[in-house]
Formats: structure tokens, C-alpha cells, sequence
């Protein structure tokens, strides 16, 4: 059950290894947060990313459940699986994605069905797992991490672009179709962000560090958000981009 | 049955519940039998501060119905001041029908819009608990219905145990349909009070301490300032006072009586509108107000007991983060408790508008009823202030380990280690209330986040 000063009781994150949302746990966590699931491919690497706030929270209960989040099918039975854990899902955080920058698709194009598992069929399989609990519980926060990539997709990740946009036009319409419920989702689209996913690769324009998302989400979640943009510059910067003839877009050095 | 989004008096931690407005037993027992596992909790008028009378994802009776067109559901005898009252019934309504006729309810908290079901349930305490006790101790039984449907009568000797842990018991023992209450004669509906201003929170304890004169007075509470610093540190405005005699109300009716509301909150409000800048400003007003000099008036039974009541949902003030009142006890002689929470306070520039202090007479035998003997401070937080969690947690921590507690009516975010260790007869009353809902069909936000209910047994 939240509490009267913001704080979530028992709080979920899927892809208990990204650091995007291991940054979210450290600005959520505060005193009054029960339990903690982190549901993630890897435990042991999901226990050792978590360490500091077990450290810094001695009464946390932290839970781990195992999943193969390119596996949409078996993602249905994951939610069950937590709630048994810990009951109520307070907040629910989505932070699993696959980017495979440099994959050559043209050579190896079934590699894709994996990755729009991961970033978009499993993800919607697993927010309406979700969205359906938080129904019942007559509350309930969603937080799905987008990117603007999907804002308008682009070459050189085609893909990646294309299954970002698709799953965050799902979630705001889920949001839409949660109106009256208790439940919500707040969609989160960053830039680029400099983590180990994109370790190596040049930065973009308004790049950003995993806090600074974090920050951004915490004030989201707070406000009752639909969308928040992490920096916030790229909301105005993309309402821009979106909007270009294809030809000036296609000229763009992005 | 209507979906709605429900939140306490202080406008955080919503939910959604099917929310039904009936107080006909057998609609209550059809709304029971019918309950799916997130359970069923009763609704008054929704004037506790924090989740205690809302049930995300459940049922939420509402049980208030001030426009029941066959007029306000009490007997009052007007021999034995016994009144018979149905559990919807405000202390507003009964105030309305009983003042006029030279009776008063035995105890009023700081609004006169709660029902007679939420004043039982949260043990609601006023002014004169230190000489009268709660709510709690004035009633003389009441009409339960259990969550088998069956309707007891519980009173002091009757079923006492039953009694006394639906006796702040949050509503979690059963649905509360009548009850009666011994009212209190008075001569006038006027009361008279002495204010005086005094200058650091020493002067405000010495005024109010227990071996002072402070047990003249049946009414008594100290408004402070929680933002001065130094040498007025603690400072406050101290009324005390008793209902006047008729002699010394210049009227021929002198319980005529009537409350009004004065003006209404604006429906819109910027967050941080109240702040410590804006409060600051408020309580140096209201610190200069007060007479410097002790003063001796006659005060309205409204602008006494229920002063913000007299704006019509003043809890929109804060915006829509909402706030929180932080209510807490520690034992007499830890006023050194005391001025730590309101430095701590203070040095984190949290400022309350109204804050208030207390000294409490004995506790009663209700396990979860929260006066006990001490000092009780009260104050309001906007909501939304940043690192309140923490703050919040560390002062819960100074407050426990004195031997002290916090208000479940009031709290919206103690954990359940708090109620646990504030509480030393939670288990028993858990038992209790194990024997009289053992299917677990009372739920509420607050039980669960405080996990005063196991998960569903059945």
C-alpha cells in the first residue's frame, strides 16, 4: 500500500540489472518501502546491483524472481509469481530492452523476433498482467521505460526505434483505457543515456546519465505524469523533429 | 455501486473502491455475503486524515446521509441526557438538535463533521480528555453488525472485550449501526475562556502540566508555534475554559445555537501555497492576536471547539499534493521528546499551520484507543515537501523509542514496526478481532499498509 508522503510499500522492477532502474530504485526507495521484487534474467547479478540499498535499508525485504523476458508467453505467469511474493504491486517498473546496436538485420533478420519479444510483444504482455492486478487492486503506478527513438524512428536502429514506438503508443493508450480504475502509467522517454547498453557508441545531442532519468521519474511519479522527457528539452526538440518534411529529416547529421 | 477514486482528509494516497451509501442492515449484509476478497469497510464522512476509511480495489460502505429526508436518526432523553443515535449521524446534527435543549456531546474533536461510527471507531479524543477521557468512555453500547451479518449488542458488560476493540478499532471489527451516548447538561451554548500568551515552550509546559492548575479547566490546549527559533522557541497560545453558567450569558435563550459555515476554500489551490514563509507569517499574526495579558471571554461553541470548521473544506489549502497531520503522544515526563521533534522540525524548515498541544488524562481499557497519560502534539505538513519520508521516519523513531505513539485516524505513513512497538496490546486486540471477523472481510487501506489485518484467512 503507498503511503500519504509518496512512498510505494512494495515496488517491482523488471530487468533487475539495468541501470537505468537501478538508478529509479535509489531515488524510491526511502524509509517505508517493504519489499523489494527484482525480476531479471540474471539473480546473482540482479542481487549484486541491488547491494547498496540493502545495506542502506536493513528492513527491506528484497525478492528476486527469475524470468526470460524475450519469452512473451511464459512473461503472463511473472506477475503471478510476484504477487504471491509480496501481495499489492505498488509500483511497477519496466526497464528490461535489448538495443543490439551493430546487429546486421539485413544478414540475420530472424534475430529480430527476439528482440521485439523483449522490447515490445513481452512488454505488452506484461502490462496488461500488470494493468489487470492493479485493477483489482483499485490501484497502481506503471512505469514504462520508452526512449525517444520511438518518437520518430530513424535509420541505423530501425528496429529498436520501431518497437519503442510501438510500446509507448501501447502504453499511453493503456493508460487511457485505465482512466477510472486507480491504475496508471507514466512513460518515460529518455535520450541517450550513458550506460553499459550504450557503452562505446557515439553521444547524441542532450545526453543524459541514469540519475538524472531517475530524478525525472521520481518528480513523474509524484505529479501523477503521463509522459515525462529526460532531459526535458527533448519534449520541444522533438516536437520539432517530429514534424519535419522527410526530406530535411533524412539531411539531419543524427 | 459506483466506481470512485477515495482519499482521507488530507488528500493523498488515493484509491478506487465500489463505494455504496446505505445504513439499511440488510443492503449491509447483501453488500457482505456479496464482498470479494478485498473485503468491505464502513465510510463516514470521510474526516479521518489517512486511508482508514477507504478499501482500494473493495467495497466502502458510506454510512453518512445528512439529507435523510425523515430527519436526523436519534432519541435524545431528555431526563438522563441518554442519546440513541444512529452510527451515520454527525456530531454537527446532533449538536443541532441537543445544544438547544441544554446538552452537549461528551467529547468533540477538532470538527464537529465526523459520524458517531468514525468517532467510536478512531476513539476520538477533545479538549477535556485530560479530566473526561475519549469518545469512547461515553458510550454506553453499541449495535454491531459482524461480518457474519449478525447483529450484537456490545456494551462495558456486555461482550466487553468485543466492546472495547471496536473501540478504536478502525472499523475493523464491524459495521457500526447505532449506539448511545451519555450527553453532557449545559446551561448555555456559550463557553468561557481564558487565553494568555506564552513566551518559549517551558512556559507552555509549566502552564499545562499536571500537577498545575490546569485540572480546573475541563477544556484545555495550547496552540504553538513551531517556527519560532531561540528565545520564543515553542511559544503558544494557551485557551482553557468550561461551559458558561446561564447566569453569565446576557440572553433570555441562552443555548440558542448556531453554527455557520462561513466561507468556503476556493476549489483550486497551488501546491506550496502554505509554506513555511506564508506560515510564518500566520503564526506571527496569530501569536500578536492573542491578548498579552491573560483574558477571560465568552467564545461560541464553534469558534471554541471546531474553529476551522468555519471554512468549508479548508483541507483543499494545501493543492492538490494534499498534506499530512502528524499526531503523536509521548509519556508526561518526556518533554524533552517534545521540544527535540519540534527543533527537528523546525531546523528542516517544516512549518504547521496550527500545531497544537496537549496534556492527556489516563488511558481506557480499549487496546488500540491511542490517548494514554502524556503530552500529545499535533501538526499539519503540506504533503509534498521534499525528503518528508526521512524526516518523518526519524522523528517516528524519537517518538517510539520515548515509550510514545502515533494516531491511527490521523497517520498516513507510519510502517507497521510502529504500530507494533507504539501498540504493546496490538496482538491481543488482533485476536479479538480475529474471533469477531474470521474470515478477514473488514479491509482498509490503512489496515493493510499497517498490516493490523492478516492476508485473507479464508
Amino acid at each position: 500500500m503507498k503511503n500519504g508522503v509518496g512512498v510505494a510499500q512494495n515496488i517491482v522492477l523488471f530487468g533487475g540489472t539495468s541501470e537505468i532502474g537501478q538508478a529509479i530504485l535509489k531515488r524510491v526507495v526511502k524509509p517505508g518501502v517493504a519489499h523489494l521484487v527484482l525480476v531479471s534474467r540474471d539473480i546473482e547479478a540482479a542481487a549484486e546491483a541491488s547491494q547498496g540499498l540493502m545495506d542502506e535499508y536493513s528492513d527491506l525485504e528484497v525478492h528476486h524472481v527469475r524470468y526470460d523476458a524475450s519469452d512473451s508467453e511464459s512473461i503472463v505467469h511473472v506477475v503471478d509469481e510476484v504477487v504471491a511474493a509480496v501481495g499489492d504491486i505498488d509500483v511497477a517498473i519496466l526497464a528490461q530492452g535489448v538495443l543490439n546496436e551493430g546487429h546486421d538485420y539485413f544478414e540475420n533478420p530472424a534475430g529480430l523476433v527476439s528482440m521485439a519479444n523483449v522490447n515490445f510483444t513481452g512488454k505488452m504482455v506484461l502490462m496488461y498482467s500488470l494493468a489487470a492486478r492493479m485493477r483489482t487492486q483499485g490501484y497502481g503506478k506503471i512505469v514504462l521505460l520508452s526512449s525517444v527513438a520511438g518518437e520518430r524512428v530513424r535509420k541505423g536502429n530501425p528496429a529498436y526505434g520501431a518497437t519503442k514506438a510501438g510500446i509507448d503508443g501501447f502504453a499511453l493508450a493503456l493508460d487511457h483505457e485505465l482512466v477510472g480504475s486507480g491504475a496508471s502509467v507514466l512513460v518515460v522517454r529518455p535520450g541517450f543515456v550513458t550506460t553499459k547498453m550504450t557503452a562505446g557508441m557515439s553521444k547524441a545531442p542532450f545526453s543524459t546519465d541514469a540519475d538524472s532519468v531517475a530524478k525525472i521519474v521520481e518528480k513523474g511519479i509524484s505529479s501523477n505524469s503521463k509522459v515525462v522527457w529526460a532531459p526535458g528539452v527533448l519534449q520541444w526538440m522533438f516536437l520539432v523533429l517530429k514534424n519535419l518534411p522527410i526530406a530535411i529529416w533524412r539531411r539531419l547529421p543524427l | 455501486m459506483s466506481k470512485q477514486r477515495l482519499s482521507g482528509w488530507g488528500r493523498t494516497a488515493w484509491t478506487v473502491a465500489d463505494v455504496v451509501t446505505t445504513n439499511e442492515p440488510d443492503q449491509i449484509r447483501q453488500l457482505i455475503s456479496g464482498a470479494g476478497e478485498r473485503g468491505v469497510i464502513a465510510r463516514g464522512l470521510g474526516r479521518s486524515y489517512g486511508a482508514a476509511a477507504q478499501n482500494a480495489g473493495g467495497t466502502v460502505i458510506e454510512m453518512a446521509n445528512e439529507s435523510d429526508p425523515l430527519g436526523i436518526d436519534a432519541v435524545l432523553d431528555p431526563v438522563s441526557g441518554l442519546l440513541d443515535v444512529a452510527a451515520g449521524v454527525s456530531l454537527d446534527s446532533i449538536l443541532r438538535m441537543c445544544v438547544p435543549r441544554g446538552w452537549f456531546v461528551p467529547v468533540t474533536p477538532g470538527t464537529r463533521f465526523v459520524t458517531v461510527g468514525g468517532a467510536i471507531s478512531s476513539d476520538v479524543h477533545g479538549k477535556n480528555h485530560h479530566l473526561d477521557g475519549s469518545f469512547g468512555q461515553h458510550v454506553l453500547s453499541i449495535t454491531l453488525m459482524l461480518a457474519s451479518g449478525e447483529i450484537v449488542e456490545l456494551s462495558p458488560t456486555e461482550k466487553p472485550a468485543w466492546f472495547w476493540a471496536t473501540v478504536g478499532g478502525m472499523g475493523l471489527t464491524g459495521i457500526i449501526l447505532r449506539a448511545s451516548i451519555a450527553m453532557l447538561p449545559i446551561e448555555s451554548a456559550k463557553v468561557r475562556v481564558e487565553t494568555e500568551r506564552l513566551g518559549n515552550f517551558d512556559a507552555v509546559c509549566e502552564a499545562m502540566a499536571s500537577d498545575g492548575a490546569d485540572d480546573d479547566y475541563r477544556y484545555s490546549v495550547c496552540w504553538v508555534d513551531l517556527l519560532a527559533t531561540g528565545a520564543n522557541m515553542g511559544r503558544g497560545v494557551l485557551t482553557r475554559g468550561d461551559h458558561a453558567k446561564a447566569s453569565e450569558v446576557d440572553s433570555d435563550d441562552p443555548c440558542a445555537y448556531d453554527p455557520r459555515l462561513n466561507v468556503s476554500a476556493p476549489g483550486w489551490v497551488p501546491n506550496g501555497l502554505l509554506n513555511k514563509f506564508s506560515i510564518k507569517v500566520f503564526n506571527e499574526a496569530w501569536y500578536r492576536k492573542a491578548p498579552s495579558k491573560r483574558h477571560v471571554g465568552l467564545e461560541s461553541i464553534p469558534a471554541f471547539f471546531h474553529p476551522l470548521d468555519g471554512v468549508n473544506k479548508w483541507n483543499r489549502l494545501y493543492g492538490n499534493q494534499g498534506f499530512i497531520q502528524y499526531q503523536f503522544i509521548v509519556p508526561l515526563d518526556r518533554t524533552d521528546v517534545l521540544r527535540k521533534v519540534i527543533e527537528t522540525f523546525s531546523a528542516a524548515g517544516v512549518g504547521s499551520f496550527l500545531a497544537v498541544l496537549k496534556r492527556m488524562g489516563l488511558q481506557n481499557l480499549a487496546p488500540m484507543s491511542f490517548p494514554t497519560e502524556g503530552w500529545t502534539l499535533t501538526l499539519d505538513i503540506a504533503a509534498g515537501i521534499k525528503g518528508l519520508a526521512e524526516l518523518l521516519s526519524k522523528v517516528d523513531t524519537m517518538v517510539l523509542d520515548a515509550g510514545g505513539r502515533h494516531y491511527l485516524a490521523k497517520d498516513s505513513h507510519v510502517s507497521p514496526v510502529a504500530v507494533h512497538r507504539g501498540y504493546p496490546r496490538l496482538d491481543e486486540w488482533m485476536e479479538t478481532q480475529h474471533q469477531m471477523d474470521p474470515h478477514g472481510i473488514w479491509r482498509s487501506d490503512l489496515a493493510r499498509r499497517l498490516g493490523l489485518i492478516e492476508p485473507r484467512r479464508s
